[in-house]
């Protein structure tokens, strides 16, 4: 293992329950992709989901470890050279400020499921690859990440320039 | 002595409805126009900043650390009684502020941390709700009292309606003067939040923004200035 470089994969679901991603990313076939994909280690933040993945995987050349909350994801996913998340803006943004390959995956369990319009927009764009639990396969098989285009952050500067604006305060 | 009781409040009643329905209508009129006595005296305004959890007080915090601290002054933080860590993190930003040499007990009276009542948590029955409805609105009308804030800044979820239609009977009602500044989510890609379609729909927020230029479209009355995050 020494000789090779370290490239983990590290999967959040923020404080949700999203049992049908962590089965995604447990599974033979997700694992095989990112092995070929030449990831070594997944790292697995399950949230208030109850199926533990197993640590254990038939070829035994992924690394598979998980844990429940963390008060700060950030150092795992500076670590990480892939992030696969939920579609909570929270993630998504803290992910693209850290300049890192991102997979979203959209819990379809969700009443209102507006959390994909945002995944799907920035996909549009290219910030991020948009995936369901049952696509996460071929997602990470047919992934780019050339393709990728760096997000720059929003600014409020103009939003609160209005806000002055329109209270007739002076606009520096 | 009855006949005239009566005669009175035959009278009294319809001039008091027609008084109100005018006023209603100023204030209709008004909002989404500057505040005339606003821009003339004050150097400086009472802000409400709602922080509605996750995301949203994120957003929000954007918000906030950009506001001129002179101008924007004092500060009163609310956040839902369920959600502990959003005031912990305007509590921290304010805290930042303070310089060594600054006098704690003003820095202490420029801002203030809030908790309110929520109208409905999840799951909860709807007959209960209405109980809790009633509970988390008049506990907002008596932040708005107390708080006499100028100036609202809200981005949702819920706990920012009881605030916003409080503010806006109490301006109807002629005790003081808010404007209403609304920031929908950038979550919000194609279809307004409940909450913000509200405040839109019946022009309760004085500014509204979105976030992506495709939403501006269908909701032309709003602005688009950017994206927060």
């Amino acid at each position: 293992m020494g000789d090779r470089e370290r490239r983990m994969v590290f999967v959040t679901v923020g404080t949700t329950c999203f049992d049908a991603l962590v089965k995604a990313v447990d599974s033979e076939q997700v694992k095989e992709a990112l092995l070929q994909k030449g990831y070594t280690h997944l790292l697995i933040q399950m949230g208030r989901g109850t199926y533990v993945p197993s640590k254990f995987t038939e070829n035994s050349t992924l690394q598979v470890d998980y844990f429940t909350f963390s008060p700060s994801i950030a150092d795992y996913i500076r670590e990480a050279s892939l992030v696969i998340s939920h579609a909570g803006s929270g993630s998504i943004f803290e992910t693209l400020r850290l300049s890192k390959p991102l997979i979203v995956v959209v819990n379809e369990d969700l009443m209102d499921n507006h959390q994909s319009e945002l995944a799907e927009e920035l996909d549009e764009r290219k910030h991020l690859f948009c995936a369901r639990p049952q696509t996460l396969q071929e997602t990470i098989l047919a992934m780019d990440l050339t393709a990728l285009q760096p997000y720059v952050p929003g600014d409020a500067k103009p939003i609160v320039t209005l806000i002055n604006r329109y209270l007739g305060f002076p606009v520096d | 002595m009855g006949f005239d009781v009566s005669m009175v409040a035959c009278c009294a009643l319809p001039v008091l409805v027609s008084l109100l329905v005018v006023r209603f209508g100023y204030v209709m009129y008004c909002s989404g126009h500057p505040p005339l006595k606003l821009s003339a005296s004050a150097a400086r305004v009472r802000c409400l900043i709602v922080l509605g959890s996750g995301g949203h007080t994120a957003e929000m915090m954007n918000v906030v650390t950009t506001l001129q601290k002179d101008r924007f002054t004092p500060r009163y933080y609310v956040a839902a009684l369920t959600d502990n860590m959003s005031l912990q993190k305007a509590h921290d930003y304010e805290q930042s502020l303070v310089w060594p040499e600054v006098d704690k007990e003003e820095a202490i009276e420029n801002a203030q941390f809030v908790q309110i009542y929520r109208s409905r948590e999840v799951g909860q029955s709807y007959i209960t709700s209405i109980a809790t409805t009633l509970l988390a609105t008049s506990h907002a009308m008596w932040i708005i009292i107390r708080m006499r804030p100028q100036v609202i800044f809200c981005n949702g979820p819920g706990t920012c309606i009881p605030l916003c239609v409080s503010a806006f009977l109490l301006k109807v009602l002629g005790f003081g003067w808010s404007s209403i500044f609304y920031i929908e989510s950038i979550a919000r890609v194609k279809k307004l939040s409940l909450s913000g379609l509200l405040l839109y729909k019946l022009r309760i927020a004085d500014q509204f923004f979105v976030q992506w230029p495709q939403l501006q479209k269908r909701y032309p009355r709003a602005c688009y200035a950017g994206r927060l995050m």
